[in-house]
């Protein structure tokens, strides 16, 4: 597989699209592209750092932000100028630290019922995908779907794989999936038709922790593997959290196995 | 002391405690909730006094049965609901006060598809993430994150009804509801033809049976896409008319999704959003479009009413009010109640 060109920065063409009579929509360009999303994301800190008048909550997605204000504390001409003011010149901004998550995950078994169709979709060992889990660097591209659902980018590009014909009416929480282009760890028990590969004992959605959400948006995600014993020791801690390192935000990860 | 609460004898067929929402953690991808029709949610707890987004019960199509264990509690409804207390009618629209041991009956609503019931103080129950607004397909919020049921014991946040006079609401002082739902284009109108743009805000659409408080699928002509039905995926504003590959629009209400992939072609300014939450399976609406300034005002209007809804409030059956504060406001407020909408 060719390796995707990171370097370049996105050509980025804000614009500001009406969302009703409480929202305002800015979208930075199309598709799910890491240097994209990861300039979303430096929108997005700016909004908060700006603390505009009257916006209420904000919403990064893959391309775009949700900007939802109240309309008696603002106008959405004049919020949302000082939208693409603050949009202007995020793609030559210098790198922001980041959190990266270091996440244990038992692959495979009992843990990961799909690890070795996935493999053998692949035409690769079972070991040979594991590796490639554990050595993508994954962005959280957007949380949506349901509360704590983090979708990660940066899934190799040997693996993406439609999804499963037969969604699995149950897979618990902490399951580590694929499914596409991207990654997920499901943070509650839901149904999925995502392939299942292993489970985390940490759990990313947990609201008797102070911080309910693990993963934010625009965090980054590296899989660690541990055998069933260490998974099982693990799991019998209550609150866990995994390691957490600080990062630059200026790489793309959407290089997989080549980082 | 175990305080006084109000035990669901029986449970309409989807009751739930609503505020004003979950606010903040939609980048998470948690729904923010709350009441459908904030209007008459805030109705029902200005009959008891409560400010405008304390939780209170929005139940659909007809209401539950509550029995007083202590107190005595003060109660109101609003909604075109049938009530007894006791086997006794007594009015909606009205707050009541009730005794230990009686029950309050709240039949089906004669029109539109929610009501609300408020009881004097609220309810004490824990805020998730901020909110006591029930998102049952998440589990989030409420008594036990779901609809209530036969047996739940609401714990209430005053053991005893306060000593004041009853207050009633005329429920035509507030705005009638018409067909038209005001809608801003965008923010994917450009995702579909002008044949398909003009289908949407010339033709008359019907509510579907698939009708809940996540989403009101509507029958009609099919919205043409300019270049296929999927976007990629992003956050959807409430009152959203999103338009997947079937060509039938799906308003998005409280408890939508955080994010979806398809498109956008127009929202729905939010008290029109409370309107169609009001429309039974088969009732006609058709999308009128309005400048997004004219939106603003519209919302400033509506907040404006909720905001005023103490002051329609009158002293029921000829109640003598004690308390002289109160009696100024009314006397004050009196000339203020027309003009909206």
């Amino acid at each position: 597989m060719s390796e995707i060109p990171v370097s370049s920065p996105p050509a980025l063409s804000p614009r500001l699209l009406p969302a009703g009579d409480g929202a305002l929509v800015v979208e930075l360009g199309e598709g799910i592209v890491p240097a994209l999303n990861a300039a979303v994301h430096r929108l997005d800190r700016r909004i908060a750092e700006a603390g505009l008048p009257g916006v209420v909550e904000t919403v990064p997605t893959y391309r775009s932000v949700l900007v939802s204000f109240d309309p008696a504390l603002t106008d959405p001409d004049s919020l949302g100028r000082a939208l693409l003011d603050l949009a202007e010149g995020l793609s030559e901004a210098a790198p922001e630290p980041q959190r990266r998550w270091v996440v244990p995950v038992c692959f495979g078994g009992a843990h990961g019922e799909d690890l070795d169709e996935v493999a053998r979709r692949a035409r690769l060992t079972t070991a040979e995908v594991v590796a490639l889990h554990c050595a993508a660097d994954y962005r959280v591209y957007m949380l949506g779907f349901s509360p704590g659902f983090a979708y990660l980018g940066g899934l190799p590009e040997i693996l993406h794989q439609p999804r499963r014909q037969n969604p699995r009416m149950m897979t618990p929480a902490g399951s580590v999936i694929q499914g596409g282009a991207q990654a997920a760890i499901s943070p509650t028990a839901m149904p999925s038709g995502w392939h299942l590969l292993g489970r985390t004992p940490v759990r990313i959605f947990d609201l008797r922790r102070d911080q309910p959400f693990l993963l934010a948006p625009g965090d980054r995600v590296r899989f660690v593997a541990v055998p069933a014993v260490e998974y099982d020791r693990l799991a019998a801690r209550a609150g866990l959290l995994p390691d957490r390192e600080t990062v630059a935000d200026d790489a793309p990860t959407d290089r997989g196995a080549a980082a | 002391m175990t305080g006084s609460h109000l035990r669901v004898a029986a449970a309409g067929p989807s009751s739930t405690v609503q505020d004003r929402g979950r606010i903040g953690y939609q980048r998470y991808g948690v729904s923010v909730a709350g009441a459908a029709d904030p209007l008459l949610h805030a109705a029902a707890n200005a009959l008891v006094g409560n400010p405008a987004g304390e939780g209170a019960v929005e139940f659909t199509l007809a209401g539950d049965s509550l029995t007083v264990e202590g107190g005595p509690v003060r109660l109101a409804v609003a909604g075109a609901a049938a009530l007894t207390v006791d086997d006794e009618p007594v009015p909606a629209w009205t707050s009541l006060r009730l005794r230990d041991g009686q029950t309050l009956r709240i039949g089906a609503l004669r029109e539109g598809v929610r009501g609300y019931w408020a009881v004097e103080g609220g309810f004490t129950l824990a805020p998730v993430l901020g909110s006591v607004a029930t998102h049952a397909r998440t589990a989030l919020g409420g008594l036990t994150g779901g609809a209530l049921r036969a047996g739940d014991r609401l714990p209430l946040c005053l053991d005893t009804a306060t000593d004041r006079g009853e207050l009633m609401l005329d429920p035509s002082l507030l705005p009638a509801r018409g067909d038209d739902l005001r809608v801003v284009l965008g923010p994917q109108d450009d995702a579909f033809t002008p044949a398909g743009i003009a289908a949407f805000l010339e033709e008359s659409f019907t509510v579907s049976h698939e009708a809940d408080r996540m989403g009101y699928r509507l029958n009609g002509p099919a919205i043409e896409h300019a270049r296929g039905f999927n976007i990629t995926s992003d956050g959807i504003p409430l009152g959203a008319v999103q338009v997947p590959g079937t060509g039938r629009p799906i308003v998005l209400l409280a408890d939508r999704q955080t994010t979806g992939g398809y498109p956008k072609i127009a929202c729905v300014i939010g008290p029109d959003v409370a309107a169609l939450a009001q429309k039974r399976p088969g009732e006609s609406v058709r999308f009128r479009r309005i400048a997004p300034a004219d939106a603003r005002t519209l919302h400033a209007r509506h907040r404006a009413l909720v905001a005023s809804l103490p002051s329609l409030l009158r002293p029921a059956g000829g109640f003598a009010l004690t308390d002289s504060a109160r009696m100024l406001g009314f006397n004050l407020i009196g000339g203020m109640v027309t003009g909206w909408e």
